[in-house]
């Protein structure tokens, strides 16, 4: 078992020809994802990395019967790549993409969510089924199977935590990175209850930063519903206070936004926050060896 | 984006948003002048810099005469202004921008930003105009009316209305006229792809009209390239140069107080990174996030601007390699070696995709200089005894 994605998960890829997206599809087909095909308008009826090219999503889904589509598109034609793939009835946008404009994510966003469709991303490695599926730019070679969940902000930091738990000799489940831009599709609290379900996860990793209010979402819900134990990294304590953050901005969320205040909630829920990254893997070891 | 007050008004005025009359100067002359053209007995002269506080700071002081506007332009350009947003060091004012006075009967405060929880725009007012709205968040948050607008319906009636009861304005013709704002204001910020836009404060005057006194406006650096003319308000002397230098090169480098210099990939381990120097005892110099494109003269050049830092005592080299190769990060601190002197030691922690091929990079270069660091804490740790042997 696994959350979102496993080794059946029929995948396509919008922006397949793109550079990007070709080098990375390959990487897919390569780790063992079922990459059944992919969008690029106008060149629908070539073969690219062995599989089909459609012009539309809809014409994608309806002829290979994809449920996940992982996206590359340039910045400024993500939102409509991500509405696109709603309407076409897509169970999960993976969108990797960085640099989309927030307004455009929040309209797709708010359409996606209107259709039923989940997204992860933008701005994100992707989501990754250890030996399993992998849709995304991870380095798929660290990700041993096994029984911890990974939820993180990070590309990087996702990397380093999942290393850390494979050196100790555990595995991942799957891992998720969820972004870090202002506008997200899934986030820690749709995601922990996934993992919580989950009968192969045993223990949950989350990495968060400054900004925002998610962590602080998530620490009430695990709270409430997490019996899981749960690892927490919140990167950025000593991050300057203002950079790159808008003077209103930091108003909005009543000073919600600091690590401190952040890994204060967490460890309030009983979740084990380590001060530094790299912590994380004998956390683990520690959470798992207790139980 | 940040851009000045006065370019923030040349905004406003585009989208009927009311504001006194005013015009930039960059010489105690043009600022004689300005004032002579906009007329009237007082005016304002107020330092264009990129931070909130300017009137406490001494940067913005009223005129009554114009030997008077003279004198304070005279003492306002070229000052360097210390407020609370721009720390100690202060910025330099290079224009002084003369408004016509107004006749305050009244200060609000109004703004839109993102709220990220909700993920649409809010509208945020207060009566307590012209106070530190961060002050006003802490100290009276009751006082602070937030409206989320949700852009798949735009500002609607009872959005106007629920800004005009809480803002406690009973006059028909004021609600019209603050509704009429408020709407402008959203309009304007959805239009052109705004991060925040704050008016404080917002004053009412005698007539009962409602005037922008101050704007301050940030715009979504990833929708620049659909608004050149805002991308044209770009005041490159407000921004930090050696981060300024460091972009050209796709590098994101933030200076910080510490003594060990930063090279990591993402923004997350940088930040990571960072934390654990603190955690052992150490303080990071810099944050610096090579990104995704990492190549040999990137490395170079990021090497280049941690050594401007003459702080620095070590340098901590941390990358997890997954779209970045480790093999190109090696070869790229061996081509910073012969480029830059690199007179401090460098602690490398190299891990991911080509890692066992940059370990012989770096074991046959042989350089004095480098220590290896076998994972994130061991680096961390030696660099941070790096910097305290130095």
């Amino acid at each position: 078992m696994s959350i979102l994605v496993n080794k059946d998960t029929k995948v396509i890829v919008q922006g397949f020809t793109g550079k990007e997206g070709t080098f990375h599809a390959e990487q897919c087909l390569a780790y063992g994802t079922n990459i059944v095909g992919g969008v690029t308008p106008n060149k629908g009826g070539q073969e690219h990395l062995g599989k089909p090219v459609f012009n539309t999503v809809k014409e994608a889904v309806n002829t290979t019967g994809a449920t996940v589509s992982m996206i590359f598109v340039p910045p400024a034609f993500v939102a409509d790549a991500v509405m696109e793939a709603a309407d076409a009835d897509i169970d999960l946008a993976v969108i990797i993409t960085e640099g989309a404009p927030v307004r455009d994510m929040q309209a797709a966003k708010a359409y996606a969510v209107k259709h039923g469709m989940k997204t992860i991303g933008p701005n994100c490695p992707g989501i990754i089924t250890a030996e399993e599926c992998k849709i995304g730019i991870m380095p798929g070679m660290i990700f041993k199977k096994g029984n911890v969940g990974l939820i993180s902000k990070s590309g990087t930091l996702t990397y380093e935590g999942a290393n850390q738990v494979c050196n100790e000799g555990y595995g991942i489940s799957t891992a998720v990175g969820i972004g870090g831009d202002p506008i997200i599709g899934l986030s820690y609290k749709q995601l922990l209850p996934m993992f919580e379900a989950d009968p192969q996860t045993e223990a949950i990793v989350m990495i968060g930063e400054i900004g925002g209010d998610l962590e602080i979402q998530a620490a009430a819900f695990i709270k409430e519903n997490i019996t899981k134990p749960v690892v927490a990294f919140i990167a950025g304590q000593t991050a300057p206070a203002g950079k790159r953050m808008g003077h209103a901005g930091a108003i909005v969320s009543g000073g919600a936004g600091t690590a401190k205040e952040k890994m204060e909630a967490l460890e309030a829920a009983g979740v084990k926050v380590v001060v530094s990254p790299a912590e994380i893997g004998k956390a683990v070891a520690e959470v798992l060896g207790r139980k | 984006m940040n851009i000045h007050e006065y370019q923030a008004k040349q905004i406003f005025a585009q989208y009927d948003v009311p504001t006194p009359r005013g015009i930039i100067a960059n010489t105690p002359d043009e600022a004689v002048a300005n004032a002579k053209e906009l007329g009237g007995d007082i005016w304002v002269v107020k330092a264009q810099i990129h931070a909130g506080g300017r009137g406490l700071g001494g940067g913005v002081k009223l005129a009554k005469s114009l030997e008077e506007v003279r004198t304070l332009a005279s003492e306002i350009l070229g000052m360097t202004l210390v407020t609370h947003q721009t720390g100690p060091e202060g910025k330099l004012v290079h224009k002084v921008y003369i408004e016509e006075g107004a006749d305050i009967k009244d200060e609000l405060y109004l703004g839109v930003v993102l709220d990220r929880a909700r993920e649409m725009p809010v509208i945020m007012a207060s009566t307590e105009g012209g106070m530190a709205i961060e002050d006003v968040a802490h100290d009276t948050p009751e006082k602070i009316i937030k409206i989320a607008v949700d852009p798949a319906i735009g500002f609607q009636g009872f959005h106007g209305r629920e800004l005009v009861f809480g803002l406690g304005i009973t006059d028909k013709n004021e609600q019209k006229k603050m509704i009429d704002f408020a709407s402008k204001l959203y309009k304007l910020y959805m239009e052109k792809d705004a991060e925040m836009i704050e008016i404080n404060p917002l004053i009412k005057n005698g007539a009962g009209d409602f005037l922008a006194l101050d704007g301050k406006m940030g715009f979504d650096d990833s929708a620049l390239g659909r608004h050149p003319d805002i991308e044209a308000m770009r005041d490159i002397s407000e921004e930090d140069a050696d981060e300024r230098e460091a972009s050209q090169y796709g590098l994101s480098y933030i200076a910080l107080d510490g003594e060990i210099g930063c090279m990591v990939n993402g923004a997350g381990l940088a930040m990571g990174t960072m934390d654990t120097i603190n955690y052992m005892g150490g303080t990071p110099a810099n944050f610096l996030d090579v990104g995704g494109s990492a190549n040999a003269e990137t490395v170079a050049k990021g090497f280049e601007i941690i050594l401007k830092n003459p702080k620095v005592k070590a340098i901590f080299v941390n990358i997890f390699g997954g779209i970045v190769r480790c093999d190109r990060i090696a070869n790229g601190i061996l081509e910073a070696t012969k480029i830059t002197d690199v007179n401090v030691p460098v602690i490398v922690r190299l891990d991911g995709t080509n890692a066992p091929e940059a370990a012989e990079i770096l074991k046959n270069a042989n350089i004095a200089n480098i220590i290896v660091g076998t994972d994130l804490g061991d680096g961390a740790a030696k660099a941070v005894a790096a910097a305290k042997g130095a």
